[in-house]
């Protein structure tokens, strides 16, 4: 039987509060890891863990952390990204409303580890509750001498600043978040140098999801074999999903790592609609290539995903019904892209404008012979021409919806109309 | 505490002033209402930083208004999830009954109405936020009870007539 641990407090009263974190044993694993361990030794762990990071990429969590040169002579950072905006993302947002303090135990250990004394956390702005809650408890948080100067009698001194975005998709590309973080526009970086060695203010920093950082107290506080032993061994541990769009129970859901796609639609959430049939599901965010119906078999972890021509990204899982036309969701999903490009990349700038006209000529009826192939000539030039993963993600979500649903597209064609209509 | 004292308390967060040009405008706006140039000046001014530098980040983030919006601005999300629950419904009720077109601001001043993307609030959707606050699991009849109740916040804050108060921001 699987037990919750990053949803354990969300539906305690007063879970967002001190007191009810420590009734629980909150903080119990930064006293540990300050008491017990050096800062290697929690990297260590972290890596023997193999926490992957739950942003969306899946990089190892520990591996990023052990780039951070040991004797930089400069001060390190700790970023959180907590500018959830992948479209079918809200795991962050509860963690930050109901059960802040997991977040800045999670914060200031994985800071103890790469040596970082201040941490900003880049929050979205539209996100004003989680905003309040997590200044509270960070004032709390001093106030106990968890944060501060010198932790809990130890050497380490650590201090977390809010940072409130201003509605960029963009920002959650972590250079672009960077560039927003010292007050420009934010537009992704070209890499190398990598934030570990170069990162805000040219300083060596760490950037991590809400999520990832989260699971850190309960890997220092019951080891990694147990986190190991949750879900598949090169992609384990509880994993926060998000259920949307047209199914029965709608919303946050905490299970291993690698349950199945059907499973998780079907038992957790309820299935589709009364009357309704599964159509396709996106598994993780408007990034994430759609799968059909006859495909939800597939296990939600990094690997199986990419296996199966789709991602995990952030498990933003939004359930699309038989009544839904798919022109018409690629076709919002690329003004979503269109809209959020930062600008700095012709291919992604220019390309996703012209790929709009078409998707919403063809939606409206209006489409030519022809379409589908400059669909296809303006995703192939797009993808992979771009500083980031902004630009591959809409020609990726685009071509698996041309692929699997190229008889809706062809109809809109044909018939001159949207047979959803 | 004046706006120069919440901005330059933000400020001491940074090693270096630019990274407080957000926060700064989030709070300008807080004050404000809009960030028309003049305001975007005083913010410079009060950062020393490059006046460029505040342009430019007040008219790439879509939550900085350099126009005015009304006392209320809806900000229906129509994103995929939203729009599976039929977020678009939703928006087309909300432009008849308050008579304007998406963008629009009532003559009253009351409302503007938007939609945005993605709100992260998709287990309630369709979402709309309002001010600092979200409104989840939306359908027609909500609607009309959420504007009941936002008029119904401005009578009692203003005591007067809404016809009265006059549009806003002008």
């Amino acid at each position: 039987m699987f037990e919750p641990v990053l949803l354990r407090n969300v539906d305690v009263p007063d879970g967002h509060l001190l007191a009810t974190y420590e009734a629980g044993g909150g903080y119990q694993a930064l006293a540990k890891a300050l008491r017990e361990h050096t800062p290697d030794e929690i990297i260590d762990l972290v890596k023997n863990s193999n926490l992957r990071g739950r942003g969306g990429a899946g990089f190892p969590t520990g591996m990023k952390w052990s780039f951070v040169p040991k004797r930089a002579g400069k001060p390190k950072y700790l970023c959180c990204n907590a500018d959830e905006g992948e479209p079918g993302t809200f795991k962050d947002r509860i963690i930050m409303e109901r059960d802040p303090h997991q977040l800045i135990e999670g914060m200031a250990i994985s800071a103890y580890a790469i040596g970082a004394e201040t941490a900003y956390v880049y929050i979205r702005g539209e996100y004003t509750l989680a905003i309040s809650r997590l200044e509270q408890a960070i004032a709390e948080a001093h106030a106990k001498g968890y944060l501060g100067t010198r932790i809990l009698g130890s050497d380490f001194s650590f201090v977390v600043h809010i940072h409130c975005g201003a509605g960029a998709y963009i920002c959650g590309e972590e250079t672009a978040m960077l560039d927003s973080l010292e007050g420009k526009r934010a537009q992704p970086r070209l890499k190398p140098p990598f934030p570990a060695v170069e990162g805000l203010y040219a300083s060596p920093t760490v950037i991590n999801n809400v999520e990832t950082l989260a699971c850190v107290p309960h890997i220092v506080a019951r080891g990694p074999d147990w986190f190991r032993g949750i879900g598949p061994d090169k992609s384990p541990g509880p994993k926060l999903y998000c259920l949307s769009g047209q199914v029965r129970k709608p919303g946050l859901y905490e299970l291993p790592m690698g349950i199945p796609l059907r499973e998780l639609v079907e038992d957790c959430a309820g299935g589709p609609l009364p009357g309704r049939k599964l159509k396709a599901v996106i598994p993780g965010g408007v990034s994430a290539p759609l799968i059909p119906e006859r495909g939800l078999d597939v296990g939600m972890d990094f690997d199986s995903l990419a296996a199966a021509g789709s991602m995990l990204g952030s498990a933003g899982v939004i359930v699309i019904d038989d009544s839904t036309c798919i022109v018409k969701v690629a076709t919002r999903i690329i003004e979503f892209f269109h809209h959020e490009s930062c600008g700095k990349c012709t291919p992604c700038r220019e390309g996703l404008n012209w790929v709009v006209k078409v998707l919403r000529r063809v939606e409206a009826g209006q489409g030519a012979p022809g379409d589908l192939e400059q669909l296809e000539a303006l995703c192939k030039g797009i993808f992979g021409n771009t500083f980031c993963a902004l630009g591959d993600g809409a020609a990726m979500g685009l071509r698996a919806a041309l692929a699997h649903f190229e008889h809706e597209f062809v109809a809109h064609i044909e018939e001159r109309r949207c047979p959803f209509h | 505490m004046t706006m120069r004292e919440k901005i330059e308390e933000a400020a001491a967060r940074y090693p270096d002033q630019r990274s407080a040009i957000m926060p700064a405008l989030l709070i300008a706006q807080r004050e404000r209402g809009h960030l028309p140039g003049p305001v975007l000046e005083e913010v410079a001014d009060i950062l020393g930083v490059e006046r460029i530098w505040v342009y430019e980040l007040a008219t790439f983030y879509t939550l900085f208004h350099t126009e005015p919006v009304g006392i209320f601005h809806l900000q229906l999300c129509d994103n995929v999830s939203c729009m599976l629950r039929r977020s678009d419904d939703l928006l087309r009720h909300l432009e008849e009954v308050l008579g304007i077109k998406k963008g629009g601001t009532t003559p009253d001043g009351l409302f503007t109405l938007s939609t945005v993307e993605c709100l992260g609030a998709c287990e309630m959707a369709p979402v709309m936020q309002v001010g600092d606050d979200y409104h989840g699991d939306l359908d027609m009849a909500r609607i009309d009870a959420l504007l009941d109740r936002l008029r119904a916040t401005v009578r009692q804050a203003t005591g007067a007539d809404l016809a009265a108060a006059g549009p806003q921001g002008e």
